[in-house]
């Protein structure tokens, strides 16, 4: 493989929100902290998410798997993040239910991740009593209690406390959609964390819309990181369909966040299924904002940039999504020959001993 | 023994766990530099500075949110509600997340968290600094819900709170904070939660009540025990989970049962006793199941006379052991 060629940054929108950036000068070349074998692995990861993805749509369709929230269009974002966050290596994370490619990517299988949208036995966050990956994986140091938009924010926000009061280095990645950020709970959290310069990047993936309520009906602005500025920290936009600019954001943000406090991130996304396998979005938006946003997928913009770049044949792609789909469909077998849980699970754990 | 106040016991109890345990710590508004409004955490931050005596920003929701996030990290806080009244704000943190925390994470999580909440009225506290918020918690499962009447049950059940990995609803009657004063050991001791207190032994009729009215229901005992109704007077002390034993093993000896409380009649702990004794001494019951509660009203009203007929009082609850004792 050749050494990838110096990549033209593009135009970036950091710091236009208020008009701070977090301080990291972008040098023209390789990403910064990125290798070719980085690129490659978000590669692979950003195709086994997408075939899990749609396995488990399609297994809603068959009855077998009874609600899922797609996270097709997120993944660059979210994977960005995670790298980011994976590479700094002392971050604690509160997802939201669309993240499914940070929780599978920090450490399930692609058989602990089918176990749990069927509600199987060893489904690992809530032993099947939540919906799919809800509730919390330590392991992986993972926490999404709630389906309640924006009540994990504040949780957030006092685990970085904790973990303050503790004298840890940790610095916390809270999630939340667009449609989270009217939340008056989302308020409270980001002005706690304001006050007491937590460390805590908010990670915001504004898809334009939460169900069927577009941006327009949500707020009165463009850029939601705009807010930020009035809890007294950076609020940065970032391409969320671009991984490098998602993960180079991330990692700027973690920094600031670990030094000088909290960090608003908003990574502008696509929303490219309906909201949940329960939604029809025919009902409120054309099929060619769909077909428009579906050119920049990033399962296809990636690839194609990293075959820019020289980091990826089409031969290894093609052994990549070969070996993901071999990946869902073993896992797919397990899950579906394992056990539901003993109706006798239903009692326990409502108290700590 | 000397005698204490509840305010002063409950601020003890604290004392003593934060110097026991570096992760305890209390949280909320005006708590640090004035040491509470009722001076419950007066001297903490001179004593533990200010992470441990923190005066969060007047947000009830992050208040709740930001201490169960803590308790995720492995703290043990204890986050004050200013007044009951203003506990809604929270309650999305409190009954929508913190009660679910450890079932919806199949017990890898739990919740040590006590959350203080002055509450109760006859104080002329009007519709928002006289409520009665024990009934919402009690209803669900995941928190324990805690009520002491005096300083030394409120001692020793809120250290004993402090210590569970759950989340703890404690409750304490803003008018029996100077109002009440009771013998306190000096040496620690602990109380058990979820056990009643059997306060005076009777034979005739059981009564069950607990907080402020509790002090009213030994009173009215006093005043009917010279007409000859030999009263016994059960603190539930612990609304959940309920000592199911002590009430009924009570109701079994004097085979009459009035409960009392301030909170509204209707879905209130007392419904819940009541249908408890009627699964459980059924056979054994020789009158109504009677209740004696604030009737369904919103809260208290602020006018005396108003209050006055809200509140159950000494006079109410010897009226109604009269009546239920002539079965
Ligand atoms: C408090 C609350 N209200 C309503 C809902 C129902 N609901 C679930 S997701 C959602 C939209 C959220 O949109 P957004 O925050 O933008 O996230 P997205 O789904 O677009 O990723 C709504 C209204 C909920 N789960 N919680
Ligand atoms: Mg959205």
């Amino acid at each position: 493989m050749t050494q990838a060629k110096p990549r033209s940054p593009k135009t970036s929108r950091k710091g236009k929100a208020t008009g701070k950036s977090t301080g990291e000068n972008r040098a023209v070349g390789f990403p910064e902290g990125l290798t070719e074998q980085d690129l490659l692995n978000s590669y692979r990861q950003m195709v086994l998410v997408r075939k899990t993805d749609e396995r488990v749509w399609m297994m809603n369709r068959q009855g077998k798997v009874p609600i899922a929230a797609s996270c097709q269009g997120h993944e660059a974002a979210q994977l960005g993040s995670l790298l980011a966050a994976q590479q700094d290596g002392d971050c604690f994370l509160f997802p939201y239910y669309r993240d499914l490619a940070i929780k599978m990517m920090v450490g399930l299988s692609p058989t602990q991740v089918m176990l749990s949208f069927m509600g199987k036995v060893g489904e690992p966050y809530s032993g099947a009593r939540q919906f799919p990956l809800q509730g919390a994986d330590l392991e992986h140091r993972v926490i999404q209690i709630s389906n309640v938009v924006g009540a994990g924010l504040t949780q957030a926000v006092g685990y970085a406390l904790g973990c303050r009061m503790l004298g840890d280095d940790t610095v916390v990645l809270a999630y939340l959609g667009d449609g989270a950020t009217s939340q008056g709970e989302t308020h409270e959290a980001m002005n706690f964390a304001g006050v007491h310069r937590l460390p805590v990047v908010f990670v915001c993936e504004n898809n334009r819309y939460a169900i069927s309520v577009p941006q327009s009906l949500q707020m009165a602005i463009t850029d939601v990181a705009s807010r930020a500025e009035g809890y007294g920290f950076p609020g940065v936009v970032v391409d969320g369909m671009d991984l490098v600019q998602s993960y180079q954001a991330t990692r700027e943000g973690i920094k600031h966040a670990r030094s000088q406090g909290p960090v608003f991130l908003e990574m502008k996304v696509e929303r490219l299924m309906p909201h949940t396998t329960d939604d029809d979005d025919r009902r409120y938006r054309g099929d060619d904002e769909v077909e428009q946003a579906r050119l920049r997928d990033p399962l296809v913009t990636f690839p194609a940039y990293l075959k820019e770049q020289g980091i990826l044949t089409d031969q290894e792609a093609e052994e990549i999504n070969a070996e993901a789909q071999r990946a869902v469909n073993e896992a797919t077998d397990v899950a579906e020959a394992a056990s539901p849980p003993d109706a006798s699970d239903m009692l326990s754990h409502v108290y700590a001993p | 023994m000397p005698l204490k106040s509840v305010i002063e016991a409950v601020r003890e109890a604290m004392l003593e766990e934060m110097r026991r345990d570096e992760k305890v710590f209390v949280m909320g508004e005006d708590v640090g530099l004035r040491g509470g409004v009722f001076l419950a955490t007066q001297g903490f931050l001179e004593e533990f500075g200010q992470a441990r005596a923190l005066d969060t920003p007047l947000a009830e929701a992050s208040i709740m949110g930001i201490a169960l996030g803590a308790a995720f990290r492995g703290l043990r806080p204890i986050p004050e509600v200013e007044f009951a009244d203003f506990v809604w704000p929270s309650v999305n943190q409190l009954i929508g997340e913190a009660a679910r925390v450890c079932y919806g994470t199949n017990g890898a999580l739990s919740v040590p968290m006590v959350v203080r909440i002055p509450y109760g009225g006859g104080i002329r506290g009007g519709l928002f600094h006289s409520q009665n918020v024990e009934a919402y918690f009690c209803h669900t499962p995941g928190l324990k819900v805690i009520a002491p009447a005096t300083p030394y049950d409120a001692k020793g059940l809120l250290k004993s709170a402090i210590r569970d990995d759950n989340p703890v609803v404690f409750l304490e009657h803003k008018k029996t904070y100077r109002l009440v004063r009771g013998e306190v050991p000096e040496e620690e001791y602990l109380l058990p939660i979820g056990k009643a207190d059997v306060k005076r032994a009777g034979d005739n009729v059981t009564v069950v009540s607990y907080g402020l009215m509790l002090h009213y229901c030994l009173e009215a005992a006093e005043v009917v025990a010279a007409e000859g109704i030999d009263v016994e007077v059960v603190d539930l002390r612990t609304l959940k989970p309920l000592d199911k034993e002590t009430v009924v093993e009570s109701v079994k000896k004097t085979a009459k049962l009035l409960i009392v409380h301030e909170d509204n009649l209707t879905g209130g702990v007392g419904a819940e006793v009541a249908a408890l004794v009627a699964d459980e001494a059924f056979e054994y019951l020789d009158g109504p199941i009677t209740r004696l509660c604030g009737p369904d009203v919103p809260t208290m009203p602020f006018a005396q006379p108003l209050e006055d007929a809200y509140m159950p009082n000494t006079e109410k609850v010897a009226e109604a052991l009269r009546k239920l004792a002539a079965y």
